[in-house]
Order: structure tokens, then sequence, then C-alpha cells
């Protein structure tokens, strides 16, 4: 009979269980050094970016105050005395300045004003802070009466933001009008936009340099090809900061190209070629080629001669055959390379930074400004979201058309 | 074997020769006519240069010398696309992003037939095939044999000249492979073909074929019907190769019209075909097939003979496998029909076995075997 009794079940089901398990215990170590390293820091990254208690917590009865405003005009004093006091404490705990900076980044130009107001305010003592604080607060800065001042202080203040991904899609919130696009510079997008092309523009090279290689290689003997893949992988061993300082001395002004093409007299003047977006786009595509040729390399290996042959057999053209019958079949190994070089140079950074100047800057290099100089971690953190979303709607649409289960690595 | 004299065969190798590191004749020398609609076997171990045969004429290797025709007209000058050959692969080839209607359309559509016309013409040719229903799957999605009848299919609707198959049933295993010879040959006889094809396998070939090449070391050993090719030899390699056969070592003593009286090397005397070894004093190798050496009670005395002992009875099924062994170590097998009169020795009998002279063939004996 097919059909097990019960105590037989159970005992398969509890010998699949003893297998998974063991098969668990195998991966444990991988996993929590996984969660440790890399998923914990990148969710509390991300987390940062709607997440910010700064001025929650540096002036909260303001902000409770601030709960029963109107909106349409400057607070009342209560709200004014009040804060004043939470301004007055902050000053003597020497944390007004951390005040300064996140006013500043709510409203330009804060930054000075909440700093001197905090010196005014911070002699006042006992009874005279309150009742001359809100006075105080007025007459050290007329900013303080203007009412969108108070709605941005108010939208700081929450613990819950979605405003740094306003100013990662270049929008702004205003408290008549609701979100529109930003009236000052507009850069992100832009910015966005640029990285995309830059990345299908190194993919679209890397495929045209790397396909014909590929085909050669494939059709090479076993010990040829792997001589000559040798070579091909020849710059992963090199390190990266050595082939793009490399390409620096290539491309500068009086670098190696322009001192030939001078040389040959094809030009009088050198091409500026360094710190352009073309600088970048040369150099990633040297860099990210041999990303594209071995999954490219490994699908054409597998695919056996007879398959062209046939087509030519049945009449078919080289060209057309090829086009018919070929390029379908490593159209695997192809979106695998693209999507690899495509992914990896979206996110690029350390050539963009050294070779690509101001033009062939990437998004990349805009999230390193804002967490090493501009200290706005979490707009990088919601620049650095976008990116991701970006890329796994990417890889979603490329899934919808061309299907992730075409991918073949190698 | 052109079909009417004074024309030319309808496809010719002529002094074909081929090398492909410039050093070694992969090809020596490959002379073959065939005449339209013959079934042609290049029968050979691997390596023997077949293959290449197969390659040159559809043309995906170039010629290192000679010339092929078809029709009278060298090929050499046509472009693999232009030849109008039909070929079934070893791995089919069958293309993987196709459905089978779209496998089979392709040659059609590239000779840009009538949409109409293909469909009816992709019908026909699945049905041909018997796989009517299987019209919209993808190959992924077929058992071995049936890739094979798509195959067969895609190299046959296009109506071309030649059909060339490359150990199309290499990948079978044995009982489909029985049953695809027989399609193959059913198709050949329906349709008309010219097939040229390409096998290691010995009983493959002499069930399909009209005649066989064999080739060794880029040598065509033998060109032949099957039965002559099994019954009379050219040569030892073809007696070994088709077939089983035993072998006993001698010398030409005198020759016939028809036959040569060969002494064995322990002074018995027997009477065989005249085949490549006429040369009084010359070593032959003498090759009598098992199932034709037989014992001495069923020919009586018409026959040669020669004394040997038992070893082994093997019961194989449809016959009989006996194994003795002569005076000189040299071992025979004899084939006898599971019959009820298969006899029954003891261990070490000495038995008598004959075999007449029209059935063992005198042929060459190489040096190397000479010295042993």
């Amino acid at each position: 009979m097919s059909s097990l009794t019960t105590t037989e079940a159970r005992q398969a089901a509890s010998a699949q269980r003893k297998k998974r398990i063991t098969a668990f215990m195998f991966v444990v170590p991988l996993l929590v050094f996984i969660l440790l390293t890399f998923v914990a820091p990148i969710a509390s990254m991300l987390w940062r970016s709607v997440h910010h208690p700064t001025v929650a917590e540096l002036i909260p009865h303001t902000l409770e105050a601030l709960k029963d405003w109107d909106g349409k005009a400057v607070p009342d004093q209560h709200t004014l005395q009040i804060f004043a006091v939470e301004l007055n404490g902050l000053a003597k705990e020497r944390l007004s300045g951390k005040l300064a900076e996140e006013f500043n980044r709510a409203y330009t130009g804060m930054s000075s004003v909440v700093k001197s107001t905090a010196r005014k305010v911070a002699k006042l003592k006992g009874d005279d802070l309150r009742d001359k604080g809100a006075q105080t607060l007025l007459d050290a800065n007329p900013k303080w009466q203007r009412t969108d001042l108070w709605y941005a202080i108010q939208r700081a203040g929450e613990k819950y933001t979605y405003d740094y991904y306003l100013t990662a899609l270049d929008l702004e919130l205003k408290p008549d009008t609701g979100i529109q696009v930003r009236e000052e510079t507009q850069i992100y997008l832009q910015l966005y936009s640029k990285t995309l092309t830059m990345a299908l523009v190194i993919t679209l090279l890397c495929a045209a340099l790397g396909y014909p290689l590929s085909y050669y290689l494939a059709g090479l003997s076993e010990n040829r090809a792997n001589l000559l893949l040798v070579l091909v992988l020849l710059p992963f061993w090199t390190s990266l900061l050595v082939r793009t300082t490399a390409w620096i001395a290539l491309l500068q002004t009086n670098g190696v190209i322009n001192s030939f093409l001078m040389g040959v007299g094809l030009t009088n003047e050198p091409f500026e070629m360094l710190y352009t977006s073309f600088a970048t786009v040369v150099a990633m595509t040297h860099i990210l080629l041999p990303f594209m040729i071995l999954p490219l390399y490994s699908v054409m290996r597998g695919i056996d001669p007879s398959y062209m042959r046939a087509a030519l057999s049945l009449g078919d053209k080289p060209i057309p055959a090829f086009a018919k019958i070929y390029l379908p079949m490593t159209l695997p190994g192809l979106s695998a390379g693209a999507l690899l070089v495509f992914i990896i140079s979206v996110g690029y950074y350390i050539t963009p930074a050294l070779v690509g100047g101001t033009d062939g800057q990437m998004i990349s290099n805009i999230i390193a400004f804002h967490m090493q100089r501009s200290n706005n971690w979490e707009l990088a953190a919601a620049l650095g979201s976008l990116l991701l979303a970006l890329i796994l709607l990417l890889y979603w649409l490329y899934d919808r058309f061309v299907g992730a289960s075409n991918i073949k690595l190698g | 074997m052109a079909d009417q004299a004074g024309d030319k065969p309808f496809l010719q190798f002529t002094n074909v020769k081929k090398t492909y590191d410039h050093k070694s004749l992969v090809v020596k020398d490959f002379n073959l006519d065939v005449a339209k609609g013959e079934f042609i076997t290049l029968l050979g171990p691997s390596g023997s240069g077949k293959t290449t045969c197969l390659m040159m004429l559809a043309g995906f290797e170039d010629v290192t010398s000679g010339e092929i025709l078809i029709n009278g007209r060298p090929v050499t000058s046509i472009a693999p696309y232009q030849r109008n050959i039909g070929m079934v692969f070893q791995q089919y080839a069958l293309f993987p992003h196709m459905t089978l209607r779209e496998n089979l359309a392709y040659p059609l559509k590239v000779r840009k037939m009538a949409k109409d016309e293909i469909n009816a013409k992709v019908d026909e040719y699945l049905a041909l095939v018997e796989l009517q229903d299987f019209g919209n799957r993808h190959p992924g999605q077929l058992s071995g044999g049936q890739r094979q009848r798509v195959a067969l299919a895609r190299a046959l609707i296009f109506a071309p000249d030649i059909v060339l198959m490359d150990e199309p049933l290499g990948a079978l295993d044995k009982k489909l492979r029985e049953q695809m010879q027989f399609e193959i040959k059913r198709l050949h006889d329906q349709l008309g073909f010219t097939v040229i094809y390409v096998t290691h396998d010995q009983t493959e070939a002499l069930t399909m074929s009209d005649r066989i090449a064999v080739f060794n070391n880029g040598i065509v050993q033998q060109c032949a019907a099957p039965h002559v090719l099994y019954e009379r030899p050219a040569n030892l390699f073809v007696a070994g190769f088709i077939g089983e056969s035993n072998t006993l070592r001698g010398t030409i003593a005198s020759v016939e019209t028809d036959t040569v009286t060969v002494r064995l090397e322990d002074g018995a005397q027997v009477s065989c075909l005249k085949a490549n070894c006429t040369e009084i004093g010359a070593p032959t190798t003498i090759s009598i097939r098992p199932e034709k050496l037989t014992f001495t009670d069923r020919l009586g005395t018409t026959g040669n003979q020669i004394k040997a002992r038992f070893v082994a009875r093997h019961y194989v099924g449809e016959y009989i496998r006996y194994q003795f062994e002569t005076a000189d170590k040299t071992e025979l097998v004899v084939k006898n029909l599971n019959d009820s009169s298969a006899p029954q020795f003891s261990a070490q009998e000495e038995v008598a076995l004959a075999w007449l002279a029209i059935d063992s063939q005198a042929l060459d004996r190489p040096q190397a075997q000479a010295a042993t």
C-alpha cells in the first residue's frame, strides 16, 4: 500500500525536521554576522530618514503649546513665553547650538538668529524670564514674528516626518499650498536622472564591448579561453584606487592621451577630459566590464555550436540566424551582466568622486556629502532609501518584462 | 552507383582530404558516389573522420583538398545556408526559445513562404511524426524521443535534397533507438530523400542502410551493402568492427580460383574464400562468424574442421553462446539458435567444430599480430 501509518508519518516528519534544524545550524553564524553588520545598520539608517526626535526632545513644552496654535498669526504670548524658558534652559546646558542647527535646516538662515537670541534670553533670570521672555525673543530678531517660521518649527518638532523625502525629491511643504516643487535650488531629481543615464550608458558600453569579446572567448579552446579570461580578471586583482588613478594619469590635461593627440597633430589644444562625466563613464566602463563578460561568457560556453549550424542548414543567412537564434539564447547572460553593471554603477562612489569632478558626480557622491560634510544624516538616509526603492522598482520592471528567472550568473 | 549510365552521380566525394592542424590528415582521400534516394551510412569508431566528412558536406568545415559535388556542381563555393541540405544533430539543436511550430516553420519562413502555406506544411509534418497535439510546446517540455522526431521533421520540412544525420539516435535508450530506426526508415521510404547517416553503432548501420562506408583512421575500409559487409568483409578491421568474428591464424598454402588453402598453426589445412590475402606463404587471419561455426554432426564431413575444448556455455535468450579454446589458446565462439537441439558439453570436453569454406575468408594479418 502506498499510504503510511500515522506512526510512520510522524517519524518521517520528525526526521525531516531534524534535517532542517541541522541545515539551519550551519547557516546561523553567517546569518548572525549579516544581521549585525549589514541588515541592522542599514535598517537603522533607513529608520533615521523618517524618525527624527531631536527637536521634540529639545523643546517638548513649546511644541505642546504649539498644538493649539491656529497657524494664522504669530503664536500667542504664552507659547512664546514657554519657548523663551526652554531656550534659556538649552542655552545654559549649551544645547542651543544644536537647536540652531536643527532650526536652520528647517528654515534657512536661522542658525545665527537662534544663537544670538539664545544669548539674550540666557541673560534673563527668574521672574524676568517669565515676564519679559516673549518680548526679548521678538526684539532679538524680527524673524521670530514670521508665521511660516513657526510652522517650520512645528513640523521639525514632529518625531516622525517625511520631510526628508520631500527634500530628496526636490519638493517642499507650504502651510497654505501644501506639497509643491521647491522654489529654491532643485538638485536631487536632476542628479537621480543623471545617475540613471550614466549607469545606462555604462551598461550599454559594457554590453557593446563585452559581447563580442565573450563570443570570441566562447569559441576558443578551453585552455586558451582560460588564459584570456585571466586577462579579463586581471583588473579585479588590481586595487580599484590604482586603476582609477591610472585613468587620472591618462585623462588629465597634460596626460597620456592629450600628449599623444597633440603629438601626432590631431589637435592643438588639450581636451578637458578629466573631471567630466565622460571620465566617469570611461573609467567605470573599464572597471565594470568583467561583470558583463563573466556571465555572458559562461552562458555562451554552454551554447552548443550546433544551434547556429542548424539555423544555417535550415537556410537562414548568418546575421539573421545570429539575431534570431544565438542572441535570444544569450539573453540570460546579457541580462545578468546588464543588471549587475547597472545596479553597481548606480550606487558607485569612489570612481566618480575621483575622476568625475562636479560634472561627473552621481547620487552616491551627494549622499556621501550629506553624511560627511553637511552632517544631515537624515537627508542622506532618505536619498539612500529612494535609491534603494528605485533599484527595486527597476528590478521589478525588469522581472515583469524580461523575467528574473532568465538571469544566469554563471 | 549513378542512376543511369553516363550520368554524373547525384552526390560525389572525390579525393576529399581534411586536416585540422596542417600536420596530420583526419580524412585521407575519401571517395564516394551516392545515388539519389540512397541511404548511406558512414560507420566507424569515434575519431575516424566520418563526422568531419558530414560537416564538410554541410559546409561547416572547409575541404582541405578534393571536391564535393552535388548534381555535378562543386559545393565548396556554396555557402552552408544555400546548400539546401537538411541536418539532424546529435543533440537535436531544437531552438529552445521557440515552440515546435516555430521550430518547424523556421526554414519555411526563411524561404518566404506564405503564412497559410507554412501552417499547412507544419501541420502536415507534425502529423507525419505523430506530434499533432504538441505544436505549442517548447522543446524543453518534450521527451528525448519526441525531440528526436521534431528534429527529424524540421530537417525534412523544406524538402531538402540531402538529409544529414549525425548520430541522431545516440542520446536515446536502446528500445527507443530501435523504434526510431524504423521511424526514420519509414520516412525515408515514404519521402524518398537521400540520407547520409553517421553512426558508430553497427547494428543501426546494418538495419537501416542501403550501403555502408566503414571508416577507420580517415580511410574508407569498405563501402558496400550491409550483407556484403557482414558476409564478405574486405579486411580484418571490417570483419572485427561489424558483428562478432572468430579469427584463426595461419599461412596461405595454395591459391585456387575463388578459394585459398590455409595451413593453420597446428598443421591442419582448411579452405577459405579468397579475400585480400592471396600470396602463397603470407600470414593470414581466417574470419568465421560465430553463427556459421557449428558442431561436426551438423555438417558431416563436407566442411573444414578444427578441434577445440569446451570452456563455457551462456544462455543469451534467442541463442546460446558457446565458448571454446583451441590447442594454441585461440578463443572460438559458437552461436547456436536456442532450439531443442542445442547440445550440452562437459567441462574440457574436446569437440570438433566445423564450417563451410564459403562462410570463411582469408584476410590480412597485421604485423603486430603476426609477431605475437
